[in-house]
């Protein structure tokens, strides 16, 4: 597919897609729908969301789709799971979600090996209710809760792939991407659901991902903000990949 | 149908099991845990139950809901601050009009509080949440109720699709009683089947389900919720339970639900034996509330007696239900603490001659 087409799986009546203009969820959710395409899931999986700029994702693609409440969208996939294990699953969700408010939940399901995929967008701060410090905001960035930056005692960075491969089995699938390679992410995400589909277990997709809005940045400082700042802290790849 | 001597926990299996449950999900907390233990050791017999213990209460709701999501009969129980973590979920189950199903078993608080009894879960169970109380609760009195209530609790969520509660406490789920233990079908009760909402293998080919629970537009959301209201009230008489005892001809009618309505019925029947004209009125639906029962209840008396072992919260709920009736209201009020027979008569025999302190 060029990179410019929709994936098949897209919900086209509910384009063009709620998220700003330059938003790397966006591209994320893009790839997203070809991975769905290329393994052909759209009608054996559903997507589950969480509340953030995730949320506008609630009819971004023709797949059964449960929007949650902050931070609960796992524990909502997990059952869901646990109750139809042949359905494949697939949550969404912001690092506010997945770091902060629902980190016991990411923390004890991956201990768990529970078997479904997160992906999970890291855009540095919490975007939905207008830029505040995120356990992700990097030292130094300004956010409307953090007006001089983020400082060494407002915690360290967080880097969840590292800390989940630290606690997961070996079955488990851990990487992160980012948003702007469009085939390493597809990629990932192959690899990701497949390690699902295949029955290892766990599997969990960091991907960074701009936000223009909030960080007020135009498009080359937006993409240098991820790619170069971003990244430096983040290190992109495989973390944990059981299918060689 | 045979008669087993149960604990109340068990009970709750029992019936959750005839009513077709397939699978738990729950956090332990005193005093619910036993139900958790003893589906758990259903569940290791046998396969086509399952069981999630999960990391705190809010996961529980969640997986539980997830678990419906999939078409599967899934149920949670929990207590006092378990009770408080998962109301994050019960407000996603009225939302969207998810079938869920609690047996919450009160214990004292507020916070910590005590763990095995009180009656300070009425408000929590019946309006908790941000929403508007679009709730089904049962409040049991103990031993073969837990066994039927559990089962009618799977059928009237699944059939009406609000959240569903068993409300009971730790004297319930702790004390053993014999309980008749039956298969629905040889009473005529029909099992209402549970269907999938996401990947429901009978939509219509290339269709698919989106369900949300934020709305861009405020008129969205009052338009959803006007029309929730409407079929909650128009479904209120087939649902509504109480129980009348010597009502008719009382002068002064006690309000009592779930184990002190027990014990009030036992002050009733004591007082009678002495010829004294004292009923008893007991919603067993706490939410919807037998509203015009009540009120006929307590028309032409010569007083109401209003007994909880909390500090206010059913006085609140029957006073509003029965407004404008102007019958005096007296109350025997403990929180957190059981309530004997012995006090409720003692109250009684206190208003009938005339020294009990209006509410
Ligand atoms: C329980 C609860 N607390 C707070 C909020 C308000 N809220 C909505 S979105 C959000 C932050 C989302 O941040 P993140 O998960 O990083 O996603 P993003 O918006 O950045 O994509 C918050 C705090 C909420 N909806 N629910
Ligand atoms: S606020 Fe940021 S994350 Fe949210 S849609 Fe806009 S650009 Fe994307």
């Amino acid at each position: 597919m060029p990179e410019t087409a929709l994936p098949k799986s897209w919900n086209k009546e509910s384009k063009p897609h709620k998220f700003c203009p330059g938003c790397g969820q966006a591209l994320a959710l893009k790839i997203l729908g070809q991975a769905i395409d290329e393994l052909d899931i759209q009608k054996k999986m559903i997507y589950a969301t969480d509340i953030g700029c995730s949320l506008l994702s609630w009819s971004m693609f023709n797949v059964d789709t449960i929007q949650t409440h902050h931070g609960r969208t796992l524990p909502l996939s997990v059952g869901f799971k646990k109750a139809k294990p042949e359905a494949i699953v697939v949550s969404f969700t912001g690092d506010g979600g997945g770091y902060a408010i629902g980190a016991q939940h990411l923390l004890n399901t991956a201990m768990r090996n529970d078997p479904i995929t997160v992906i999970l967008i890291n855009n540095a701060n919490y975007a939905m209710t207008g830029g505040q410090l995120a356990p992700t905001t990097l030292l130094n960035q300004k956010t409307t809760t953090a007006p001089k930056g983020r400082e060494l005692a407002q915690g360290k960075p967080f880097k969840g792939p590292e800390m989940l491969a630290q606690i997961t089995s070996e079955d488990a699938h851990i990487a992160r991407g980012i948003s702007t390679n469009y085939q390493q992410l597809l990629e990932m995400y192959k690899k990701a659901i497949s390690n699902q589909i295949e029955g290892r277990g766990f599997s969990f997709v960091e991907v960074i991902a701009m936000c223009p809005v909030n960080w007020h940045t135009d498009a080359q400082q937006s993409l240098d903000f991820a790619e170069i700042e971003m990244a430096k802290i983040y290190p992109i790849g495989e973390l944990k990949c059981p299918q060689k | 149908m045979k008669k087993e001597f149960l604990m109340g926990s068990e009970t709750i299996v029992k019936g959750a099991i005839a009513a077709g449950a397939q699978m738990m999900t729950g956090y332990p907390i005193t005093p619910t845990t036993e139900i958790m233990e003893h589906w758990a050791e259903e569940a290791a017999k046998n396969p086509a139950l399952k069981f999630l213990q999960t990391e705190d209460e809010m996961s529980a709701g969640f997986a539980m809901i997830g678990a419906i999501l999939a078409g599967v009969k899934a149920f949670t129980a929990s207590a006092g601050p378990g009770n408080v973590l998962m109301q994050d979920a019960f407000s996603m189950a009225e939302n969207m009009r998810l079938p869920t199903v609690a047996f919450i078993g009160q214990r004292g608080g507020p916070s910590t509080g005590t763990v095995i009894y009180s009656q300070q879960e009425l408000n929590l169970t019946c309006f908790g949440g941000n929403g508007e109380g679009l709730r089904i609760v049962y409040s049991t009195a103990g031993g073969q109720e837990l066994y039927d209530y559990a089962i009618k609790a799977f059928n009237t969520a699944w059939k009406y699709r609000f959240p569903t509660f068993v409300l009971t406490d730790g004297y319930q789920n702790k004390t053993q009683s014999s309980v008749e233990i039956y298969q629905p079908q040889e009473k005529q009760v029909e099992i209402v089947s549970p269907t999938p909402y996401l990947l429901n293998p009978q939509k219509q080919e290339g269709t698919f389900t989106h369900i949300r629970n934020t709305y861009n537009l405020e008129q969205e959301l009052a338009d959803v919720l006007i029309d929730y209201k409407k079929h909650f009230t128009e479904i209120t008489p087939e649902i509504l339970e109480f129980e009348d005892y010597h009502t008719l001809d009382a002068e002064i009618v006690i309000f009592a639900h779930g184990i002190v309505a027990a014990a009030a019925k036992l002050a009733v029947d004591s007082l009678r034996n002495e010829g004294k004209k004292v009923g008893l009125f007991r919603p067993i639906t706490l939410n919807p509330f037998p509203k015009e029962s009540a009120i006929n209840a307590v028309t032409n008396k010569k007083g109401i007696l209003i007994t909880e072992s909390s500090l206010g919260q059913f006085e609140r709920m029957v006073k509003s239900n029965i407004y404008p009736a102007n019958t005096p209201i007296f109350t025997l009020k403990k929180p957190a603490v059981g309530i004997m027979p012995e006090e409720i008569i003692e109250k009684i025999n206190q208003i009938f001659s005339e020294k009990g302190n209006n509410a």
